[in-house]
């Protein structure tokens, strides 16, 4: 493999600073351009890296090294996990920049600088295998969110961006003082010795609750998850689209790449913790979803309900738990960054949120209604659309754990049903009661391109999730096998299970095995 | 013999004072020697820095006038920042002072003088030469306070600087006096080795007078008061002026003093000052809050910043004392960065402006003012990727090292705090409506001197993590 050789990690990060850089002294047309061809450059690394990354190789692939900043060690490097979050990052990234064509008309240059800043530092998140070059990429994004929100947001966007701002700082700076303490104990910053240091189990606790703090926020967890429906309602279309589909996922690889391996014996602890705020999150964010009058906002509490199920998954401690979180954070990615843009796309024609400003769409935009219903349908996790796939596979995780927490999680599916459809069916059915919506004009080709692609991959990872599954099932049982030590015993009493079944045949066996179970 | 070696380790205070004697000549003999003056005194600085600079990685301590002073590389380091710091606080203040009609050639040579003071402060090894280095930088610093006679609030800022000032030498020299009585020296060594031996009620009363009196001088909480009202009257250049060069040495100076001659006494002195390193996080964060002018907001910076500071001085460790270094040198950057940026705020009628409301919206019709400005801001309040939380991350990060887990955690906790107001400028640049007040700047000295110092704290200046990494640990092992 030659291609080893060339940093393509580094050229991944560097083509949209040099971009940004770019942006910021010419002229809006031009900027929209080179914004475009900087994202779609990356995403086709992307698909390169993707392409030539070895599931059976290594478990860092793509590694670099250099002692540039002294103590910060610029090692870059993938996994799997990291692998399928990049490729979300860079999936994502052009259709923001698509998003942004036409809404955004003031100040071009500088929120195409932002957008491909926040690219760079979202790779850079995943790909960091230096504890304090992680912590700079993951605190960073905040300067940039923060402009995009406050410059380009709606109404009450200073309310939102300095509240979005100062929560997550708050969660991150603890963390910072934990990490500094971890890298004097193993004296190192390595990511990959990290993972594999055992610390004493009186000190995980600490260092456990200070990576809490920022991920629990940055997830976000009930109940600091009162930042993100302010931000998504306030950032531009774009800007919910990035929060929704990247940032949120940010918390959770935290816990996939720090909290569950590097502190086994914590995690283990406080499993009733995070399920217990994961069981209140998703049925006190589905009923709150019910009551929205704002589109936006009914999609942002959605959210908090699925990275609960994500979080519920995580702290499994089995393969099909984790996988089924890691599906669900992809597939929350793409399916609320389209819905977001499915709002976007009626809100620059109406300039408003309100659900009750719509009617009957399907009458007059069939094409957008096609499109909202399948990604509707994908959020409330319909069999054959991506949301299936990863719920079913965390819930049955899960259940192996405890059946409680999946018996209530499982309403969250039941209620998300609920509001998902109730807001389909105030939008796209009924009377056309409001007759401007009436006139509106269905979605152009601008707007199928930015939809399409995603649609696409929804029904892609619904119906051969094999495709997303094989990169990440090697370094999820490596997590498995460090954590096994301390893993809950589980209440649900199976039947003895054949290890190679659960292990590889995920979305068959644990079917029988819940149907046995539950008697 | 003995007297000529000696010379020679002063030999950059010599180029100083010599200089400053014959630029004050020559502005004597000719009328608007301003300019001329200034600029020879930067070439004064320069050259006193190349002798200095030489030093920097010497790992010798040569005691000079039998141990009144000391050419260490502790000291070394001190000078060239404070010869950096004064430079650039030369090279933006002519327009500036022109403007407001103050341009006189005293101003080169009164910094020349204080520069002077200043590298007797860190080189000090005594109480006696600390106090003569310390006076002769504070009645400089008092005179340029109040530089711009024709305005009150100049006049009242000298006036408040001087006579706050003197009290605080005046706790010092009470403190001096009681360690002297009860060490039976004034050199730092002796008394290090009495503390050695019995610390008794009379000497821990000494060194608390002798460090309040240092609070005093580097405006740390509770002896913080005078700052945003001398920061606030003093003409612009000034303030940008005692925020860098002269908190650079009288910080330098805490240090030496703390160590060398306290040093055997960890216990006495590390809860004053891990109170004082916090009070002044909290106050220097939440007094800004309410700031109205960009001048008394820095002015609660630098006691904010001064607080994290000193977490790495109470940490007592070699690699506290390092991580301060970098951090005082990071600041300096950011500060003077930020006080260029405020002298770029003329109005279209060429007055100056510093109120919050004359920065509204200043992105739209400033753009690269306000980007420069917001960098700094970003620094300050220590988010990654600017260089500014490379500072605060040693910081901790000794203060983690040396076992101070909860002085960490309420520390940065509190800077949440700081970015608060940080926040606040960065919004009402970027996020108001534009209000117009701002007209393009004229001085593009400024521009540039700006545009550099905002360069070296974004993200280019991790580069010099290194180079910064290894002179701040030789200065560091000097002291111990």
């Amino acid at each position: 493999m030659n291609a080893a050789d060339i940093p393509v990690l580094s050229i991944m990060l560097a083509i949209p600073v040099v971009a940004a850089a770019a942006c910021l002294f010419v002229q809006a047309e031009y900027a929209r351009i080179i914004a475009l061809g900087a994202t779609l450059a990356n995403l086709v690394l992307g698909v390169g890296l993707w392409l030539s990354y070895d599931p059976a190789g290594a478990q860092w692939q793509f590694t670099e090294a250099a002692t540039l900043f002294g103590p910060i060690g610029w090692r870059l490097g993938i996994d799997g996990i990291s692998l399928t979050l990049i490729m979300l990052s860079v999936f994502l990234m052009p259709i923001c920049i698509g998003a942004s064509w036409t809404s955004i008309q003031k100040r071009v240059g500088e929120y195409l600088a932002a957008f491909l800043l926040m690219e760079t530092l979202m790779i850079g998140v995943f790909a960091a295998q230096d504890l304090l070059l992680f912590y700079i990429f993951f605190e960073a994004g905040l300067i940039p969110m923060y402009l995009i929100i406050g410059i380009w947001g709606g109404q009450d966007r200073i309310y939102a961006s300095y509240k979005f701002f100062l929560y997550t700082l708050l969660g991150s700076l603890v963390m910072l003082i934990a990490m500094l303490w971890m890298i004097q104990f193993a004296g190192t910053a390595d990511i990959p010795t990290l993972l594999n240091t055992d610390f004493p189990v009186e000190a995980q606790k600490w260092l456990w609750f200070a990576f809490f703090a920022s991920f629990a926020v940055k997830m976000p967890m009930w109940p600091v998850h009162t930042w993100l429906p302010d931000a998504h309602v306030q950032a531009p279309t774009a800007g919910s689209v990035i929060l929704a589909g990247v940032l949120l996922k940010m918390g959770g690889y935290g816990f996939l790449r720090f909290s569950l391996p590097m502190f086994p014996e914590a995690s283990a602890d406080l499993i009733p913790l995070v399920f217990g705020l994961s069981m209140v999150a998703v049925v006190y964010t589905s009923l709150v979803a019910l009551v929205q009058q704002d589109m936006k906002k009914l999609i942002a509490y959605s959210s908090v309900a699925h990275m609960a199920i994500v979080t519920i998954g995580l702290f499994t401690f089995n393969q099909q738990g984790i996988e089924g979180a890691i599906i669900v954070m992809l597939s929350h990615g793409l399916v609320s960054g389209a819905l977001f843009l499915c709002v976007g796309v009626i809100y620059d024609r109406l300039h408003t949120r309100e659900i009750n400003r719509y009617g009957g769409l399907s009458v007059n935009m069939p094409k957008y209604a096609l499109l909202f219903m399948l990604f509707t349908m994908a959020s409330v996790g319909l069999p054959g659309t991506s949301g299936f796939v990863g719920e079913f596979l965390s819930l049955a995780g899960a259940y192996k754990v405890s059946t409680w927490a999946t018996l209530i999680a499982t309403t969250g599916i039941i209620l998300g049903a609920g509001y998902m459809l109730y807001l389909y069916r105030r939008i796209a059915f009924g009377p056309q009661v409001n007759a401007d919506a009436a006139e509106m004009a269905d979605i152009n080709g601008r707007e199928l391109w930015l939809l399409a692609p995603i649609a696409v991959v929804v029904l892609w990872m619904g119906v051969y999730p094999e495709t997303f599954l094989a990169p990440i099932r090697r370094d999820v049982a490596t997590i498995v096998a460090r954590v096994e030590r301390v893993a809950p015993a589980g209440d649900s009493k199976l039947k003895s299970v054949d290890p190679t079944t659960a292990r590889f045949r995920v979305d068959h066996g644990p079917e029988k095995n819940m149907a046995e179970g539950s008697h | 013999m003995e007297l000529n070696a000696s010379l020679s380790l002063v030999r950059p205070e010599l180029i100083l004072s010599f200089s400053a004697l014959a630029l004050l000549l020559l502005a004597a003999w000719r009328e608007q020697a301003g300019r001329l003056v200034s600029i020879l005194s930067v070439g004064a600085l320069v050259a006193a820095a190349s002798f200095v600079f030489a030093f920097l990685d010497n790992g010798t301590n040569v005691a000079a006038f039998d141990g009144l002073l000391v050419n260490d590389a502790f000291g070394n380091f001190a000078k060239i920042l404070v010869y950096i710091a004064a430079a650039i606080s030369l090279i933006i203040a002519p327009r500036y002072l022109e403007k407001v009609g103050a341009m006189r050639a005293e101003y080169p040579v009164l910094i020349l003088l204080s520069c002077i003071g200043m590298g007797v402060m860190v080189s000090a090894t005594d109480l006696i030469s600390l106090y003569i280095g310390l006076e002769l930088q504070s009645l400089s610093a008092y005179v340029l306070a109040s530089f711009v006679r024709s305005d009150e609030r100049s006049a009242e800022a000298g006036l408040k600087y001087f006579v706050l000032g003197a009290l605080a030498s005046g706790m010092l020299l009470f403190g001096a006096s009681l360690v002297y009585g009860f060490a039976g020296s004034t050199s730092f060594a002796a008394i290090g080795t009495a503390m050695n031996a019995d610390v008794g009620l009379g000497l821990i009363f000494g060194i608390v007078f002798i460090l309040s009196g240092l609070a005093f001088k580097i405006s740390a909480a509770p002896f913080h008061m005078w700052t945003p009202d001398v920061y606030e009257g003093a003409p612009t250049p000034v303030t940008a002026f005692f925020a860098s060069a002269p908190k650079v040495a009288a910080i330098a100076l805490t240090i030496r003093i703390v160590l060398e001659a306290f040093g055997s006494q960890i216990l006495v002195w590390q809860q004053i000052i891990i109170v004082v390193a916090l009070m002044s996080i909290i106050i220097g964060a939440v007094g800004a809050i309410g700031q109205q002018n960009l001048k008394r907001l820095m002015a609660y910076s630098s006691i904010n910043n001064v607080g994290f500071m000193l977490v790495g001085l109470a940490t007592g460790t070699e690699q506290g004392i390092a991580a301060m270094l970098v951090y005082l040198t990071i600041y300096v950057a950011m500060t003077l960065g930020s006080f260029v940026c405020l002298m770029q705020l003329k109005d279209k009628d060429g007055g100056y402006r510093e109120d919050f409301g004359d920065i509204s919206g200043l992105s739209k019709t400033r753009p690269g003012l306000a980007a420069t400005f917001a960098i700094f801001m970003f620094s300050l309040a220590g988010i990654p990727p600017l260089f500014g939380f490379w500072g605060k991350l040693v910081v901790f990060n000794a203060a983690v090292a040396a076992g101070l887990l909860p002085l960490a955690v309420i520390g940065i906790a509190a800077s949440a705090i700081g970015a608060f107001y940080y926040l606040k400028v960065v919004k009402v640049m970027y996020f108001d409506d534009a209000v117009d007040v701002i007209a393009q700047s004229d001085d593009k000295v400024l521009v540039w001197t700006g545009g550099l110092l905002a360069a070296a704290n974004s993200p280019l200046g991790y580069f010099a993590i290194p180079a910064l990494g290894s002179w701040t640990a030789y200065a560091a092992r000097a002291l111990f």
